[in-house]
């Protein structure tokens, strides 16, 4: 299975990242072969298969309604690069 | 309900879907153990898990669950007991995670429907086609900086209900009553509060047209926005008319994502978007897939309110109320149990009139719900029992209303207080009578002749005595009296 570059270009932006041409070009060339080796598994019927969501047969462990967090402003504004009050501030975005 | 676009080259009709987003009540978040409480300084109620901290691990609320699941059993629908989480990847400054845990293949709700109440007493049913459970993401502000946007997180996270109807609404008004209805089964069952003010509930609106009679989907529009039962009629009849102008142009409808300004109330693409959506969902690793126990469910559809619909029927069966009376009195369940209590021994016609006129008319303008009002429905149920009883009359009941709504007092209390006590004493009245016939000659010669006139006299009669004669009585005397 071959990728090409304008579908490195796209994944790319989808997920934010920035790509030197040279970049785009090994990406389109490593990304094909990692999806050659996985395809390997296509060679079993897995047609009457349900994916497997957990390997372990466990329900998930639920929490109960109650307030247990918060009221912490101070740590959760400590990485922010830049604040105005108790608000994070980023580069505005237009709708 | 019919609705038809009457175009240049034909008659066209609407498809519409809706899609609303309603926050659940519960006091903590979806995933994390912040609170949900509308309206706190910023980022205050925040954990590291809604501010996307890297290593924190998401634990799913179990009432938020079972909220999900009552609203499901409240849209008569299927209940999955295997449902997923999954991710769905987008980057916007108000989500830190990138990604918002939401359910897609395997929603916690399947198919359900909610019965609308059509203007000429028939239901329609417009069918559900799922709901899921998702977060709520943050909430930016453009409008503070000039060029900079401030981010509060304290939104983020909050459980929402995502519910999706089958594109089965065929005119505005049917996706005005549809979402009137939906907005009631939630009050109901005490899973989301309804408030379009605060954004607990949201609408988004797909609508496409076609030829009348045509069974073919035309290409929709989604239409963000319409947060104001207002304005979901308004904003449909807007893109159905914008469509069909398209159309009969020679043009297509692309199929995309359009705002509704409520100011020009009109509808615009958001065709700023630089590519399409690619959310690239996946099972969220984090999270394995929720079981639900049967035993649950059946304990969750025991507890059930009765919902509008069965308690509509039951006031038009038990109290022999109209279509009408009955659906204006169960559309928020504090009306109905307000009119259930004041009405307990009494004729429940009558009551409903009181409280759809005179109690709605006196809280509409004094712009009060229900629950500040300063009747109670014993005292308002007192009242009642005054007028029939002959104490006071019905015109001066109004006026004792009105003094209760303003005071709190007590009818009885009134009515003794201010010497409003219907006079039935005929000797009293006696004297009035004749001194209206002796000073009205004329009257009386009008009178003889056509004995229909005769409420002059009773008229003249009421306004002499404050309305505190009994009218009836008044009647009565005046026909003896002139020999009719």
């Amino acid at each position: 299975m071959s990728i090409d570059q304008a579908t490195v270009a796209r994944i790319a932006a989808l997920a934010r990242i920035r790509l030197t041409d040279a970049q785009r070009e090994a990406a389109a060339v490593e990304l094909s072969r990692i999806l050659d080796w996985v395809a390997q598994l296509d060679e079993v019927d897995t047609s009457a298969v349900e994916p497997l969501r957990s390997v372990m047969p466990i329900s998930p462990t639920l929490r109960e309604d109650i307030v247990s967090d918060g009221g912490r402003p101070e740590d959760v504004l400590r990485n922010a690069p830049q604040r105005s009050g108790d608000y994070f501030v980023v580069p505005k975005v237009v709708e | 309900m019919g609705w038809i676009v009457e175009g240049s080259t034909g008659r066209w009709e609407i498809v519409v879907g809706l899609e609303v987003h309603a926050q659940v009540i519960s006091r903590a978040k979806l995933f994390s153990g912040a609170s949900t409480e509308f309206g706190a300084a910023p980022n205050h109620q925040v954990s590291p898990v809604d501010a996307g901290m890297p290593g924190m691990l998401p634990v799913l609320n179990r009432y938020c669950v079972e909220q999900a699941v009552r609203t499901g059993l409240g849209l008569e629908a299927q209940i999955n007991t295997y449902s997923v989480f999954e991710r769905k990847n987008y980057f916007y400054p108000d989500l830190p995670t990138g990604y918002q845990i939401s359910q897609y293949q395997h929603p916690i709700v399947g198919k359900g429907r909610v019965l609308i109440d059509l203007p000429d007493g028939r239901t329609r049913a417009i069918g559900i086609t799922r709901l899921h459970l998702e977060q709520d993401a943050g909430k930016s502000l453009h409008d503070q900086h000039d060029a900079a946007t401030l981010i509060d997180l304290n939104r983020c996270g909050v459980a929402l209900m995502e519910i999706v109807s089958e594109p089965d609404i065929r005119a505005p008004e049917e996706a005005v009553l549809y979402l009137r209805k939906l907005r009631s089964i939630l009050r109901y069952l005490g899973t989301c509060d309804g408030n379009m003010e605060e954004g607990s509930l949201r609408c988004d609106a797909n609508v496409s047209v076609r030829r009348e009679g045509s069974d073919a989907l035309g290409t929709r529009c989604e239409i963000k926005n319409v947060n104001s039962m207002r304005f979901v009629a308004k904003a449909i009849e807007y893109e159905a008319r914008r469509q069909v102008e398209l159309l009969e142009a020679g043009g297509r409808v692309e199929q995309e994502t359009r705002l509704f300004d409520a100011v020009r109330g009109e509808t615009r693409s958001m065709r700023n978007k630089e590519e399409a959506h690619d959310y690239r969902y996946f099972p969220d690793p984090d999270l394995l897939p929720l079981v639900l126990d049967e035993a649950l469910i059946e304990r969750l559809r025991a507890e059930l309110p009765e919902l509008p619909d069965a308690k509509r029927q039951r006031f038009e069966r038990e109290y022999g109320l109209s279509v009408y009376d009955a659906g204006v009195l169960v559309a928020e369940q504090a009306t109905a149990d307000y009119f259930e209590a004041a009405t307990r021994g009494r004729d429940a016609k009558q009551t409903a009139n009181w409280v759809i006129n005179e109690l709605f008319g006196m809280l509409g303008k004094a712009g009060l719900p229900l629950e500040s009002s300063p009747v109670t429905p014993a005292q308002l149920g007192s009242l009642i029992d005054l007028v029939n009883a002959g104490t006071i009359s019905g015109r001066i009941a109004k006026d004792v209303f009105a003094i209760m709504f303003e005071t709190g007092d007590d009818p009885g209390s009134i009515v003794e207080a201010r010497g409003l006590r219907q006079v039935t004493d005929m000797s009293a009245i006696e004297p009035i009578v004749d001194r209206l016939i002796a000073e009205n000659p004329g009257q009386v010669e009008t009178v003889r002749k056509n004995p229909k006139v005769a409420g002059w006299f009773t008229g003249q009669v009421m306004k002499a005595t404050g309305g505190k004669a009994n009218p009836q009585l008044v009647n009565e005397l005046v026909a003896r009296k002139l020999g009719l």
